[in-house]
């Protein structure tokens, strides 16, 4: 019988922090810039220049470490790790090594058994390296400094996970957590959340872990799933053959779905970290943690719990409008002004999900003002509006922010509520199509649908389809 | 005793160091290293049981600069000391193997 | 009296009263330098050019009131370790050869904001690795006392050009003892000031947690002024101090009466030459007769602080000299094959022997497996060593001992066994490792005619203690006389 295998997973996600500045210096830290322009001496390693830190940085860094239910170590250091590199402008980069700034926490994932903590080992503060692109002309690659220096965190969890889903599971939560912490935009395609997976293969019921490995160069959810798996499969075969597993670095390449050893004798992979001299430590006191508690958002799990309760909302419904703080928020405004959380929520997972999509925008991006659409639901709910009226005003209100009811007036979208009118209009598509009546009166009612059309056409799509459907059937029983 | 040092390690602190060296630089290196090192080894003379390491001398910490982008564009007058550089790049050996 | 030997307090308030000109000062400098450079060698760079623009923009700067202190229109130099915008800054390596800053140290920037005028860039020991400049890879300096003897080092160009009459003062670095030691072989007067107390930004880091920047003058009020330009809480480098108390030179009375004065005994001990003894004594004599208590006190891990400075100065050096691979600046290796190999070779030729050394003590002595042995070590045997310090300065004001056991070496000799040359650093390293500041001063002659210096050291933040009890001893001591007066290499203006 074939052996039962566990996988253990722990990941190394590092998440650029949006800061203006960089972690060390004063150069912007703006996406597209010319290559080189946003760098100084500091962050180009230019001989001389000091590293000196954004107070910033050290604040979300904190508030992620709450987040996470870490601990927020009074006292930490940062400490230099020594490599070279090209795109590494001092060889050496500043991180934290001995004292990071946080450690010790965990986040809750959901998953087909229940709910499950994933530990956080560490958290802590580091640089980014520049850019290197390859020249394709001559033999040689090119550095640009412009992202050298952009703070990073690197969150570090325990080997907690045991497939892609709980590592998915795992990525969302934090993506969800920082971004309403508004710390960064966490985009795995873009590189500002980067995930490096840990992975190694046991026995079933084996309490030993095995040789792992660490995955690198996965950019999206489908190249992480696609890497656990075939690195699962890769060191099962190694091991059904009785041979070693590697500890090393692979690189993966998703157009290929295989990895590749990351190896050279010129890398001696020791780090020879030691306290950055240029830099004194950091002391979060009581009162400074205190002040960043104090200003911990309400997080997406949270909410969920309290949106069921406070507006009777389902969970399904829940999970989806907290799944990005902006559009939350914009929900929860909208509930208080209309008193209508139904109504609210549906427009949020409804309409604002399927223009998000069609138009390709992202969806933490998305702004508008809830008073618009509040406005938009109470003037539906008064019956103001046809349907096809409000998707028509929400889409002003989602593209431009559109005030709904100048709109609404300008384009004369009002339900016409003029019985006698609708009446006349009733009377006379009934006149015009007396073949269609008769089928109507033989048992074919499907026609009916044809004659409602008529009728709006008649009334320019501002009729009450309800009431005019009404008429319609009353005088077509007669 | 002091640390032996032996080919091996004189190996891998060229390789940390990036430092290529000659038979002839290589053997020299290692007496040298041996030579200090034999001498240092006097500071396990001291004891140092109850005293923490000290990394930075005075009590000073916090220094902080705030969230500012303040700094102009430097890249001519840094970029004119590169060995090479291409379309306001530094230009180095090709890294991709 | 000749122009060049005025001191720069006396040489900027001539000029300040309209009797000599920023031009003549300058051209005086220059003057000399062109006298002495040929045997001496103090200069990687004369900014000839740069110093008659800046003469001009200075004397203007005087009669409009925007260079009013004690050293405007002095001419001065900077080591060659310290950033210099628009003007080559080598630490006299082969690896920063033709590099142009395009920045400036804030020393620098304020040196300059006092309205000096930088005449030219000094030598040094190889990115300040080493007691003699004999490490240069532009050439050695030599002793303006004796042409077969080294300066010191590191900053051996930087006393050398101040001993010769080249610059009225001149900046250096000391990372262990590198501005002390080259002051007492030349017979001037320099300090490394508590650390933190001058910006490192622009200061090409050696050390780091030791590294500082410090002046190096003909006499103690000099030294004082030069300190005072260059000193202040910068908020580009993060360990530099909020200091309130910076006025060095004023009420320089060199009033000692009630200073208590400890002598360690292991710095006046065994290995100490009989002349270097014999001037620390009558120092102490002299500070006794003005009025202070001198006694012999035990440092006794002094041992200790050699192997500890050189475990965390060639740990910190190892990571700091990384920066230079050939790809942002300064040299690359014409020939290669692939990145490590231009790494490599870059390196390998662009590093002497002595740096090559000391990166691969450094990075050897932080790999895995010897941190703990090594570099940690150092880091509590640090703290012992400050301990100690922090001790003694609860019972004296001041410490007095020699920089150096010696006088000037002959040139070539130390080369010849590095941990030879390191012993010579006994007296100095420890001040680096606790933070301390300290000065010397020249204090007397050996029988060969060479200068030996003494030096003071105070507790942290207890400059004007030193300065005053150097002050003291320079009242008391005979006139002393720069290199140059006394060989009668005094030529050009009269004042």
């Amino acid at each position: 019988m074939a052996k039962q295998y566990e996988t253990v997973i722990g990941l190394e996600v590092h998440v650029e922090l949006a800061t203006k500045s960089k972690i060390f210096c004063g150069c912007s830290t703006r996406f597209g810039g010319a290559p080189n322009t946003q760098t100084c001496p500091v962050c180009a390693g230019f001989p001389g220049a000091l590293p000196v830190l954004n107070r910033q940085v050290v604040e979300y860094a904190a508030a992620v470490g709450l987040a996470c239910n870490c601990h927020i170590n009074r006292l930490s250091r940062f400490d230099r790790k020594n490599y070279f590199y090209p795109d590494n402008p001092q060889n050496y980069q500043i991180s934290q090594f001995y004292i990071p700034i946080c450690q010790d926490g965990w986040v809750e994932i959901d998953t087909p058994a229940g709910p499950k903590k994933i530990g956080i080992h560490e958290i802590h503060m580091e640089e980014d390296a520049g850019k290197l692109i390859h020249d394709e002309w001559e033999e040689s690659s090119l550095v640009d400094f412009n992202r050298s220096g952009v703070p990073l965190i690197e969150i570090v969890s325990e080997a907690d996970m045991r497939n892609a889903q709980e590592v998915i599971a795992y990525l969302e939560k934090l993506r969800s957590v920082i971004q309403y912490l508004g710390v960064s935009d966490c985009r795995l395609q873009e590189g500002s959340m980067r995930a490096d997976v840990n992975l190694s293969v046991r026995e079933a019921g084996s309490s030993v872990l095995g040789t792992r490995t660490e995955m690198k160069n996965l950019n999206s959810f489908k190249a992480i799933t696609h890497a656990i798996d075939g690195e699962r499969e890769r060191q099962i075969e190694l091991l059904e053959a009785g041979k070693p597993v590697i500890q090393e670095t692979r690189r993966w390449d998703e157009n290929k779905e295989s990895s590749r050893a990351m190896r050279s004798k010129e890398d001696a992979k020791d780090y020879r970290y030691f306290p950055e001299p240029d830099l004194p430590p950091v002391v979060i006191s009581e009162e400074w943690l205190e002040a960043i508690r104090s200003r911990q958002p309400e997080f997406a799990h949270e909410r969920v719990k309290r949106y069921q309760e406070e507006y009777k909302i389902s969970e399904k419904e829940a999970v989806m409008v907290t799944e990005y703080r902006n559009l939350a928020d914009i929900f929860e405004e909208t509930a208080r002004l209309t008193g209508n959380p139904k109504k609210s929520v549906n427009w949020m997972t409804g309409e604002t999900m399927r223009l998000i999509n069609d138009r390709g925008f992202r969806p933490e991006k998305i702004r508008f003002n809830p008073a618009h659409l509040a406005a938009l639901i109470q003037e539906t709910e008064k019956g103001e509006l046809t349907n096809q009226g409000a998707r028509e005003v929400f889409e002003q209100i989602f593209d431009r922010d559109q005030e709904p009811m100048a709109y609404i007036e300008e384009k004369g979208l009002r339900v016409v509520k003029n019985d006698g009118l609708l009446m006349e209009a009733v009377q006379s598509v009934i006149d015009g199509n007396p073949d269609v009546v008769s089928q109507y009166r033989e048992g074919k009612v499907k026609v009916l649908g044809f004659l409602m059309g008529q009728v709006m056409k008649a009334m320019k799509g501002k009729a009450d389809p309800e009431k005019a459907r009404q008429m319609m059937e009353e005088i077509l029983k007669q | 005793m002091a640390q032996q040092i032996d080919n091996e390690i004189i190996d891998q602190v060229a390789i940390l160091a990036k430092l290529e060296l000659t038979e002839t630089e290589k053997q020299q290196a290692m007496e040298d290293m041996q030579k200090m090192l034999d001498y240092i080894d006097q500071l396990n003379e001291l004891d140092t049981s109850r005293t923490e390491p000290l990394p930075h001398l005075f009590p000073i910490e916090n220094v902080f600069r705030e969230d500012e982008a303040v700094n102009g564009d430097d890249r001519e007058a840094m970029l004119k000391n590169a060995p090479r550089q291409k379309e306001g790049q530094y230009q180095v050996p090709k890294t991709i193997e | 009296m000749e122009l060049i030997q005025l001191t720069a307090a006396e040489l900027s308030e001539k000029i300040r009263r309209k009797e000599i000109s920023v031009l003549e000062a300058v051209r005086a400098s220059l003057d000399q330098i062109r006298k002495m450079e040929p045997e001496i060698h103090s200069f990687v760079t004369v900014t000839e050019e740069y110093a008659y623009r800046r003469a001009e923009e200075v004397e203007k700067g005087i009669r409009d009131g925007r260079y009013s202190g004690p050293l405007a229109g002095v001419p001065a130099a900077v080591k060659d370790n310290i950033c210099t915008a628009g003007i080559p800054t080598t630490c006299s390596s082969r690896m920063l050869e033709g590099f142009v800053p395009p920045y400036p140290a804030e020393a620098v920037r304020r040196l300059e904001q006092a309205g000096a005028v930088i005449i030219g860039k000094t030598n040094m020991d190889e990115f300040a690795m080493g007691s003699t400049t004999e490490t240069s890879a532009f050439g050695i300096t030599r002793n303006p006392w004796d042409r077969e003897r080294v300066p010191g080092g590191s900053s051996g160009g930087s006393c050398a050009a101040v001993a010769a009459g080249e610059a009225f003062f001149a900046l250096g670095s000391d990372t262990g003892g590198s501005i002390r030691q080259p002051s007492s072989w030349c017979g001037v007067t320099g300090m490394k000031p508590t650390y933190g107390t001058v910006s490192r930004n622009g200061l090409i880091a050696y050390g780091s947690s030791l590294d500082q920047i410090g002046p190096v003058a003909k006499n103690v009020k000099d030294c004082a002024l030069a300190l005072e330009a260059v000193a202040s809480w910068d908020p580009m480098d993060s360990t530099s101090m909020k200091r309130q108390d910076l006025h060095f030179s004023e009420n320089l009375t060199g009033d000692v009466r009630g200073f208590r004065v400890g002598i360690p005994r292991e710095y006046v001990g065994e290995g100490v030459e009989p002349d270097v003894r014999r001037t620390v004594e009558r120092a102490a004599e002299l500070l006794e007769a003005a009025g202070a208590r001198v006694e012999q006190f035990s440092l006794k891990n002094t041992r200790y602080a050699i192997p500890t400075y050189y475990i965390i100065a060639s740990a910190e050096a190892s990571s700091n000299l990384s920066r230079f691979d050939g790809v942002k600046y300064g040299y690359r290796a014409p020939e290669y094959e692939g990145l490590h190999e231009m790494y490599k070779r870059s390196r390998s030729q662009g590093f002497g022997p002595e740096v090559k050394r000391r990166i691969m003590l450094g990075s050897f002595v932080l790999s895995s497996g010897y941190y703990d042995a090594y570099y940690l070590k150092a880091l509590r045997a640090k703290a012992v060593i400050k301990e100690d310090f922090d001790q003694a300065f609860s019972r004296y004001d001041v410490i007095l001992g020699p920089a150096a056991p010696t006088a000037a070496t002959r040139i070539g000799e130390s080369l010849k066994d590095p941990i030879q040359m390191y012993l010579g650093d006994i007296f100095t390293v420890s001040v680096n490792l606790a933070g301390l500041p300290a000065l010397t001063l020249p204090a007397g002659m050996t029988e060969d005619g060479l200068p030996v210096g003494v030096q003071i050291i105070g507790g942290c933040f207890q400059e004007r203690k030193i300065f005053q009890a150097a002050s003291s001893l320079e009242q008391a001591l005979e006139p002393w006389h720069m290199a140059f007066e006394k060989e009668g290499n005094v030529h050009g203006k009269t004042v």
